[in-house]
């Protein structure tokens, strides 16, 4: 009985088992607690979370060790946490505190503007961003186990994310109507593999869980990302950059499960209070977008 | 035989397709209603934390308790065997199961996600072919009680155990092609106790 640890199986099949869920940024072990009594999935742990990482601005890198730590230790939940994109040894680092996924993200600054981190090498699974279907195929070549849709992180503003899961289904739904003699000419237009493409193609859906994630603020935000076929939510600014955090986590959680029951999103938008302030993603200048990170 | 899935979070996809592998044509269960119209339920891999509180907020939380008590057949992959224990170690403070299982299960036990692995492992089914069992940040079960049989452990430590009504397994049978453990599910565990309520 020979025991195989880190196989596509065991790293796709944890991001399937946090389906249906919301992934909840938090930047310390209080946090951590909050997130998981609302019934958060999981955590992303990092230092700042992305409305300061705008706001402050410098090079973003991974969290501080001690700190992903204290979080580990402070919840049962799986703990994930983010490398630069490119930067290995980063991953490497958080590969060997244990932590539960890596996000190469593009909220950090990027450690290599060629090249994503090969995903293949490690036990732990990745999750990688994706503004359209070429460029999610791409991170799975590279062997990433979840993919989520970019959006654009720190703004509480919900536009991008709508237009990346627009994009990624909608890219789907074609190649799912093709002739098969036509996806060649499909995969030199995605600059995706041939093989991930004629699969996308057959089943009609991506071979890894996609969540959705950037700018989502509001319960009906998260609703909304479900109905347009996310399998998952990530929140990151959008908890504790708003009135009353565990109120507004416990109700995006209540949102993303019933999201087909305008009812009940409409109890869980209720008396939240302040939802983060937000940014429109058409008032940044184009240098300052995170989701034009990533290729 | 009416077999529904609890559909609040985690791989429901997965387990509804094994169904109808299995000739079942499932029902999500997310509310009482729902509830009522199952003979038999399956509790789904994900997070056992958030699958208890959503339960309790929407109210499906005593009913599911009072059902199982009354002996509806249940079958719960890892998050579900976490759910089906009478008492759980390294719990979240206060986290609820729904019980009827007299086991003690430990969660995470195997280890956080760079120590989740797949293996082939022998099941009590009177079968020897092995099976391909999936563990992602599992449990097991450190204490077994009366009428509780073990069907299946790895590293001596059970990892499948079953009731008269109840059956528990700490990996994912539902990510694989091998559709055996919800056969054994239904033929052998929902039928025969529905049968007895008959």
């Amino acid at each position: 009985m020979s025991e195989v640890k880190g196989t596509g199986r065991v790293k796709r099949g944890m991001a399937e088992m946090l389906k249906g869920g919301v992934i909840m940024d938090v930047v310390n072990a209080e946090q951590a607690k909050i997130a998981e009594d609302a019934g958060a999935v999981a955590v992303m742990a990092l230092e700042r979370v992305p409305a300061d990482i705008r706001a402050q601005g410098g090079v973003a890198r991974m969290s501080d060790p001690d700190m992903i730590e204290k979080i580990q230790a402070a919840v049962s939940i799986p703990v994930m946490a983010k490398a630069r994109i490119g930067h290995f040894v980063e991953a490497q680092v958080l590969q060997s505190l244990g932590v539960d996924y890596i996000d190469e993200s593009e909220v950090l600054t990027p450690a290599d503007y060629e090249n994503h981190i090969d995903k293949w090498d490690f036990t732990i699974p990745f999750v990688c961003g994706a503004t359209n279907l070429g460029e999610a195929l791409r991170r799975i070549n590279e062997g990433a186990a979840m993919i989520r849709s970019k959006g654009e992180a720190g703004t509480g503003d919900v536009s991008n994310a709508m237009q990346h899961m627009r994009k990624i289904g909608g890219e789907i739904r074609r190649l799912s109507s093709m002739r098969e003699d036509e996806l060649y000419v499909a995969a030199k237009e995605l600059q995706a593999p041939y093989e991930l493409v004629k699969e996308v193609a057959q089943s009609g859906k991506l071979p890894v869980v996609l969540f959705t994630a950037g700018g989502i603020a509001t319960p009906a935000d998260a609703a909304l990302m479900m109905a347009m076929g996310a399998d998952g939510v990530f929140i990151g600014s959008g908890i504790f950059k708003s009135g009353n955090p565990a109120q507004r986590a416990a109700a995006c959680v209540k949102a993303t499960t019933f999201w087909q029951d305008a009812k009940v999103v409409a109890d869980a938008s209720r008396g939240l209070g302040e939802a983060m302030v937000g940014i429109n993603v058409a008032d940044l200048p184009a240098p300052h977008r995170l989701a034009d990170r990533g290729w | 035989m009416k077999v529904g899935v609890l559909s609040l979070q985690g791989d429901v996809r997965e387990h509804v397709s094994a169904l109808i592998a299995c000739g079942i044509d499932p029902i999500e269960v997310r509310s009482e209603s729902e509830l009522a119209e199952i003979d038999a339920l399956i509790l789904p891999g994900g997070e056992s934390t958030t699958i208890a509180q959503l339960s309790e907020i929407f109210g499906i939380y005593e009913p599911i308790k009072q059902r199982i008590e009354a002996g509806m057949p249940v079958y719960g992959s890892c998050a579900g065997m976490i759910l089906l224990a009478d008492s759980i170690l390294d719990a979240k403070q206060g986290q609820k199961t729904f019980g009827g299982l007299d086991i003690t299960v430990r969660r995470n036990a195997f280890g956080r996600q760079v120590d989740s692995f797949e293996t082939d492992i022998s099941f009590d089914d009177g079968s020897s072919d092995l099976i391909k069992a999936v563990f992602i940040r599992a449990p097991w079960v450190e204490r077994v009680g009366v009428g509780v049989q073990v069907l299946a452990s790895v590293d001596s430590h059970p990892v499948a155990v079953r009731s008269a009504t109840l059956l528990a397994t700490s990996f994912h049978p539902e990510l694989t092609a091998d559709h055996r453990i919800h056969r054994y599910f239904i033929e052998e565990v929902a039928k025969p106790a529905l049968e007895k309520v008959k």
